[in-house]
């Protein structure tokens, strides 16, 4: 007998409340704090800060909590909470090349001012699980020195006066806003770059790994990777100068790519450029190589046809908050073009005469 | 949910969605870009067809929320419980009673009038793009007026299985002019979308686009002249009221396959039985609670 699907309302209240004592867990383990989350699962926290577009690690690591740790979930719900604040302004751009560093490495030059620096990476780790931290997680302390040098120059910098590299010249054009104008095509670089920094970390890895495997090739050499704190200024109308209002980490990486040259220009080296919220390397790298890959008009190189060279494709499909809300949503009851689907496929089989139901099935 | 402005937008977002929707009911069928927010529910489960009902409601509106023509799915409950939580605006599940009628899938057996608006929710807003994936390609056709591939997808139908297969989310052609895409409705609801006494706003949260149709809009639904459109559904009657002329849902009731057919648009079918209408099948006291 029919029984009509009542009740959505009482089923979304009590899944609501199945979800929160999920989440919860068993109760006799200690409950998880903001803080614990904030120091010790740091690079959650600055992915969910970069793709959720908003620098506020208590919130993050709030959403981390909320999400029970499905990244994507916290993303989703600091960009519902970002899009809510009021707009006061836009800052100075800021200053990496007076970034207080952490970690500052070029793979094109062997030293060079500033020096390298490895910092807290866990690239020359030996991955091998550390059963120690199961039990006790006291660490030594890590060695210090003092800072030396204040100010830490850009390699393309040096590059730049060879005329090795090409001209990068300040541009004080204002930026277009990915969050307050429709994204429409053709998009320029600031747009696509602003873009890619909140875009989702793995399809941009994807991307940029393509182009290493020849799907649109641009060589990349990382000519430098630096992470650390950056001082955030802000022109105060009333004041009528610039005051910092606050600093915040990025992870900035400028490539040094090949380029045969052209007609008109003569061969020098191209650049890519990442630059994404905390420490997040693996986004920054994979956002300058898809940069790269995405100038190819702009270079007068070919297009090769490579899922990466396409700016339409890559902007519409690399905000994971629009994608996995689009694929999920094919959960949602769909019956009534079910229905009309079913009524056509019965249709079109009367027709051919497939229609006979198999005897089996009486 | 005092932090928060009435519908949630602020009036900034709200004057910029406006806009985008009187640009469209100004162009029937033309998809005003517009810069679609976060919403606090997931892309693709109406967040188009929210912030366009966030952007129309005041305060004296009453709302209906539906999905698949029903009330109480559980998205129709969630969008309806978000309004009631951030604009405190009266609620019905009754067609003729709501002045704001936010709709995924359907549209309500009941004609409108004058005083609704109908806010459709929009997966993809481009007719064409599943002929040309690319957006700067397809606004290219629609401003040429380029419609021929949609006619020979059409054509490449009939030719391989003696009808148009599209049985929802058919193409329309709007006052001569712009193709438009009415949402995935299934056919049978495309008659009822020309000529309709209420404004029809359609909303496309993730891929950023607004569409409008004023009231008493021509709307044709494509065809040829010896394949002529045809609005179908299931050839039964409503195993609850009666009706005939209703877009029916099947349910399968056991477990071996028996099936009941019954309305879709829950309010058309309940106040049908209210007015002593009755199907072959007797529901339980439990579906007329």
């Amino acid at each position: 007998m029919y029984v009509a699907v009542k009740g959505g309302e009482r089923a979304i209240e009590n899944a609501h409340a199945w979800l929160a004592e999920e989440r919860r867990g068993d109760t006799s383990v200690a409950e998880l704090s903001i803080a614990q989350i904030k120091e010790q699962l740091k690079l959650a926290v600055d992915r969910v800060m970069a793709e959720g577009s908003l620098y506020d690690p208590d919130l993050a690591a709030l959403a981390i909590k909320q999400s029970r740790g499905d990244l994507i979930e916290a993303i989703f719900l600091i960009r519902a909470y970002r899009t809510t604040l009021p707009r006061f302004g836009a800052t100075e751009p800021v200053g990496t090349s007076t970034m207080a560093c952490d970690r500052r490495i070029s793979a094109t030059f062997k030293d060079l001012p500033g020096g390298q620096i490895l910092g807290p990476t866990f690239d020359y780790t030996h991955r091998l699980l550390d059963f120690k931290l199961a039990a006790d997680g006291d660490v030594p302390e890590a060695p210090t020195r003092e800072v030396t040098q204040h100010e830490v120059p850009h390699v393309t910098e040096f590059l730049n006066r060879e005329g090795l590299i090409e001209e990068a010249p300040r541009d004080d054009t204002p930026p277009p806003d990915l969050t307050r104008e429709p994204l429409e095509m053709p998009a320029d670089r600031a747009l696509r770059l602003q873009a890619l920094t909140r875009s989702d970390e793995g399809f941009t890895l994807g991307l940029a790994y393509s182009t290493q495997r020849g799907y649109a090739r641009n060589h990349a050499f990382v000519g430098e990777l630096r992470i650390g704190a950056v001082a955030v200024e802000m022109d105060i109308p009333e004041l009528g100068f610039a005051v910092e209002i606050g600093e915040i980490t990025v992870t900035e990486c400028e490539t040094v790519n090949q380029f045969k040259g052209s007609k008109t220009e003569p061969p020098q080296f191209t650049r890519g450029y990442g630059l994404v919220f905390g420490q997040s390397e693996r986004k920054a790298i994979s956002m300058a190589l898809v940069d790269r890959a995405l100038r190819w008009e702009e270079l007068g190189e070919d297009n090769v046809g490579a899922p990466a060279q396409d700016t339409e494709f890559v902007l519409y499909h690399a905000d994971n908050i629009q994608a996995t809300g689009f694929l999920e949503h094919i959960k949602l009851p769909h019956y009534v073009d079910f229905q009309s689907e079913l009524e056509l496929v019965r249709k079109l089989r009367r027709e051919a005469g497939a229609d006979q139901v198999p005897e089996a099935a009486e | 949910m005092t932090d928060y402005n009435f519908a949630y937008l602020d009036e900034q977002t709200k004057r910029m969605i406006r806009r985008a929707i009187l640009k469209g009911l100004a162009i029937p069928g033309y998809q005003v870009p517009f810069a679609s927010r976060e919403m606090p529910m997931p892309y693709g489960w109406g967040t188009g067809g929210v912030q366009v009902s966030a952007a129309v409601l005041t305060p004296q509106d009453k709302l209906k929320v539906i999905d698949q023509g029903a009330d109480d799915t559980t998205n129709a409950v969630s969008i309806r419980t978000f309004f009631e939580r951030t604009a405190g605006v009266e609620t019905t599940t009754t067609t003729r009673e709501a002045t704001v009628i936010q709709t995924r899938h359907r549209i309500p057996e009941e004609p409108l009038t004058e005083d609704q608006i109908l806010v459709y929710q929009v997966p993809i807003p481009e007719p064409l793009r599943f002929l040309e994936p690319r957006e700067s390609e397809t606004r290219k056709m629609h401003s040429l007026e380029e419609y021929g591939l949609m006619h020979v997808k059409l054509y490449e139908d009939i030719s391989r299985h003696g009808h148009i297969a599209t049985s929802y989310a058919y193409p329309v052609k709007v006052e001569g002019r712009y193709v438009m895409d009415p949402s995935p409705i299934p056919k049978f609801d495309n008659p009822k979308l020309g000529d309709m006494a209420a404004i029809q706003l359609f909303g496309a949260g993730r891929e950023q686009r607004i569409y409008a149709l004023p009231p008493y809009t021509q709307v044709v639904s494509l065809d040829f002249e010896d394949h002529p459109f045809e609005a179908s559904k299931a050839d039964q009657i409503c195993g609850l009221c009666g009706a005939t002329d209703s877009y029916l849902d099947e349910v399968i009731v056991d477990d071996a396959g028996g099936r009941l057919f019954c309305c879709s648009d829950t309010d058309y079918c309940a106040s049908r039985r209210a007015a002593g209408h009755q199907g072959t099948v007797l529901p339980t006291s439990e579906a007329l609670a």
